[in-house]
């Protein structure tokens, strides 16, 4: 057992972080949330993940022939996680793209497929979004209705996709699709890979609790996808759509870590900073447990993670234990964002904009964020779902179990 | 960076648990648990064979100079079957103690002897008003020519009653600041002036006693490390203590999982197990969630024991004591829900995995302690 980093790869760390420090664009302030409006941070996506590229710094893990640098996991989970602690807003546009659409294109595509889009992907041309969810079918994803009818040699597509995260900016999305509606819902499925610019696609952005619209409604009508754009066969759409969200679920295990550690680091210098009764609140005793509690929960978190990763290291692709690693991260952010609140007093009510604003009005926006972390990448019940089923083993519900058969 | 177990630690694991499951079954778990003494001469023995009371003591004095890694998941095994026994109290407090503060004659003296199975020892630390905070030492030492008089009341101290010798902190200089003015003792368990009883508590699978001083003779080569500074090595060996007994709650809340889970796939009511209702499937989702969780950052404690500095091996410890003793805490309670009216019978073994679980919540610092801990040294 050891949990340290060579020296080679620590040196590596090293080289990445001065070589990062150097791409961070003017006026982007690290140490708080940085906002930017729509095509401003679309671009400002690209450029950095296209310095990236050149930079050979673009999925170190993956082969040469696809734009990767054919180095090990471990230096692109050192390239991850010091983005994340820099400047992880700047490559969020990217984060469908990087962490389910790349690795599904990468596990299950042909040969031609992925030379067509990996490398669009590694130096930023392209963003991709998640066409999973429709409003019949959120955690019950199978029960998606969006029609894919072959003619000729194209689908047509008819249906609607509902929360899907920055549809808006993308240029490609992985969409999940009803090609057989003869067959039980699990088997007629498929997977298609579709370019959002074409013709009959249509994106409605819609406003969060945040009251910013990072998701969108996007509708299809008479859209026309050539049967080349298809993973996999026709009917393997669910097997897919289930490796997608076994990468979904463990994109935290590198990155979470070190990125809460990060929030602790303000969490502290809020509680250093903000005053109770004219004393810094880090002087209260049940603030100093509730700050105890954070920095555990964040270790807990960040050895969890490593210690998937390591088995990930050995074994290849993420199995069912990964929705742990889901709940470890959503459900803490929600104590640990409310704890951050409450260290304010009063002054936690008020937004970005206003002289009586602690920092900046990060901790409102990521309170409020935080309250669809147990929701989106499959809600906490479903996560508890599949632990006590596929990892426990425990039987299905029998009124689920009736209506499967 | 590398969190696999390696082949020799898996084998060390699976002797461990055929060792429980052959010479601690849960038979035996209860007749200790009346016992007055709490194990036997036999058992005692077996252990010493296996070489677990050797693994953390260097070779130079016999040991096998293995790391805390290497004893947790021997610690684990104990914690699945509550293994009664003063094997915690023997390395991970006396034991402990001699290598964090004695002399080169003392290690030779009783590090041999515990690596050879011949001596136990154990650590009184709490004391009357203490609450829970092991840095409220207060019991006196008067200077006496060379040596020190020890007066006054230490309790809960673990397998005292089983002890050959017994590591004793005490004030040499009046004060509050544990950092100034503590020394520790090695006190003979028999010697004049020792009362030693046992405390009727809980978890009665491991026996806590209260030790009375009265005027207790300590000669100088009585006194462990230097005086004044056993605050120090007294933090060492509570880190260490508190990632034995983490490892322990692992093991326990493991068990205690497992049991739950074998349970709501077979019992039936309403026509289905009870493990297909959410209510049930999710409570044991989250033991699972929590089990694991609290394994991860296990592992990391002990490791950081033996590879990182003080300050990180500080916080590691307490806070997998914090997060591991309340999983053992409350998976056990949690499976003693799914077991229903069963769980809450005297027959069925699940109490003994909440008794003890919830007695290692409160030793060597509980959570209010070790919490304060963790935020003191990382703000
Ligand atoms: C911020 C955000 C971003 C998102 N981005 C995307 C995206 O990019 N692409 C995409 O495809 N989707 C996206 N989603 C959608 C997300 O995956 C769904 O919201 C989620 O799967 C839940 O589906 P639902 O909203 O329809 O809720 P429902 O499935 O209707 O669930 C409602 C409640 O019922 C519970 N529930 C449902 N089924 C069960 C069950 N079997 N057992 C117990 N409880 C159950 C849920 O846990 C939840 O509490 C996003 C969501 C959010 C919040």
């Amino acid at each position: 057992m050891d949990y340290r980093f060579t020296v080679e790869q620590e040196a590596f760390r090293k080289e990445f972080a001065d070589w990062l420090a150097k791409q961070i664009p003017k006026g982007f302030d690290p140490s708080k949330r940085n906002y930017y409006d729509d095509d401003e941070w679309k671009a400002a996506y690209q450029k950095f993940q296209k310095s990236l590229f050149e930079g050979g710094y673009a999925a170190m893990h993956y082969e040469k022939e696809y734009g990767g640098q054919g180095k090990t996991m471990m230096e692109q989970v050192i390239v991850q996680q010091t983005i994340a602690t820099t400047c992880g807003e700047l490559s969020m546009p990217g984060g469908i793209t990087m962490g389910m659409a790349l690795p599904t294109i990468h596990s299950c595509c042909t040969e031609a497929q992925k030379r067509e889009h990996i490398p669009k992907i590694l130096d930023g041309t392209y963003i991709w979004c998640q066409g999973f969810s429709e409003p019949n079918a959120g955690s019950d994803v199978a029960n998606c209705a969006t029609r894919a009818v072959r003619k000729n040699g194209d689908y047509i597509i008819d249906g609607q996709k509902t929360w899907t995260s920055f549809a808006h900016m993308a240029d490609w999305c992985i969409l999940l699709v009803r090609t057989d509606p003869s067959v039980a819902k699990h088997k007629g499925l498929s997977y298609l890979l579709v370019n959002m610019k074409t013709p009959g696609i249509e994106v409605r952005p819609m406003v969060q609790l945040t009251e910013e619209a990072e998701f969108n409604e996007v509708f299809f009508d008479n859209v026309k996808v050539p049967v080349e754009n298809r993973v996999g066969e026709e009917g393997q759409g669910w097997m897919i759509a289930i490796t997608t969200l076994m990468f979904e679920r463990t994109i935290g295990d590198a990155i979470m870590g070190p990125m809460y550690e990060r929030n602790y680091k303000r969490l502290v210098d809020l509680a250093k900073s903000t005053l109770r009764e004219g004393k810094p609140v880090i002087e209260n005793p049940v603030i100093r447990q509730q700050l105890a509690q954070a920095y555990i929960e964040t270790m807990v978190l960040k050895y969890h993670g490593l210690r998937n990763l390591s088995k990930t290291l050995k074994g290849g692709i993420p199995g069912p234990e990964g929705s742990i690693g889901k709940l470890l991260w959503s459900e803490p952010n929600q104590r640990i964002t409310e704890n951050a609140l409450n260290m304010q007093g009063l002054n936690s009510q008020v937004m970005r904009g206003s002289p009586w604003t602690i920092q900046d009005g990060n901790w409102q926006y990521s309170y409020l964020r935080a309250k669809g972390n147990t929701i989106e990448a499959g809600s906490s019940e479903i996560q508890r779902n599949i632990i006590g089923e596929r990892c426990l083993l425990l039987p299905k519900d029998s009124s689920r179990e009736a209506r499967r058969k | 960076m590398d969190i696999n177990l390696n082949e020799d630690q898996v084998e060390m694991m699976r002797q461990a648990r055929r060792f429980c499951e052959n010479e601690t079954p849960m038979t035996f778990v209860r007749e200790m648990f009346e016992d007055e003494r709490g194990f036997t001469d036999d058992l005692w023995n077996k252990m010493v064979e296996m070489g677990w009371t050797a693994m953390l003591i260097p070779e130079q004095y016999g040991g096998l100079g293995m790391q805390m890694t290497d004893l947790m998941l021997v610690l684990m095994e104990h914690g699945r079957a509550v293994v009664p026994s003063p094997l915690f109290s023997t390395v991970l407090l006396g034991a402990e103690a001699i290598i964090a503060a004695g002399s080169d004659a003392q290690k030779e003296k009783y590090l041999t002897a515990i690596a050879e199975g011949s001596m136990r020892g154990t650590l009184a630390l709490h004391e009357p008003g203490s609450g829970a905070n092991p840095g409220y030492i207060q019991m006196e030492a008067r200077k006496d020519g060379d040596g020190f008089i020890l007066s006054g009341t230490k309790l809960f101290v673990t397998d005292a009653h089983a002890a050959d010798f017994i590591v004793c902190p005490a004030r040499t200089k009046a004060g509050i600041d544990p950092a100034d003015g503590i020394t520790l003792f090695i006190v003979d368990a028999k010697a004049p002036g020792v009362a030693i009883s046992q405390l009727p508590v809980i978890d009665r699978t491991r026996k806590l006693c209260a030790i009375e001083f009265k005027n207790v003779k300590v000669g100088k080569d009585g006194i462990l490390g230097e005086a004044n500074k056993g605050w120090s090595p007294l933090c060492k060996v509570i880190r260490k203590a508190c990632v034995g007994l983490a490892a322990e709650c692992i093991g326990a809340a493991e068990k205690a999982m497992e049991i739950a889970i074998e349970y709501a796939k077979v019992r039936v009511q309403f026509d289905q197990p009870i493990g297909s209702f959410q209510a049930i499937k999710h409570r044991c989702a989250q033991m699972y969630v929590e089990v694991e969780s609290g394994r991860s950052l296990l592992y990391y404690a002990a490791w950081a024991q033996d590879n990182t500095d003080e300050q990180e091996a500080a916080i590691a410890a307490s806070a997998a004591k914090v997060l591991c003793t309340e999983t053992g805490k409350n998976v056990a309670g949690s499976a003693i829900q799914v077991l229903g009216g069963i769980g809450f019978s005297w027959e069925h073994e699940i109490h003994f995995y909440l008794k003890r679980t919830k007695a290692s919540e409160l030793a060597f610092g509980d959570t209010l302690y070790h919490r304060e801990q963790v935020v003191s040294l990382t703000t």
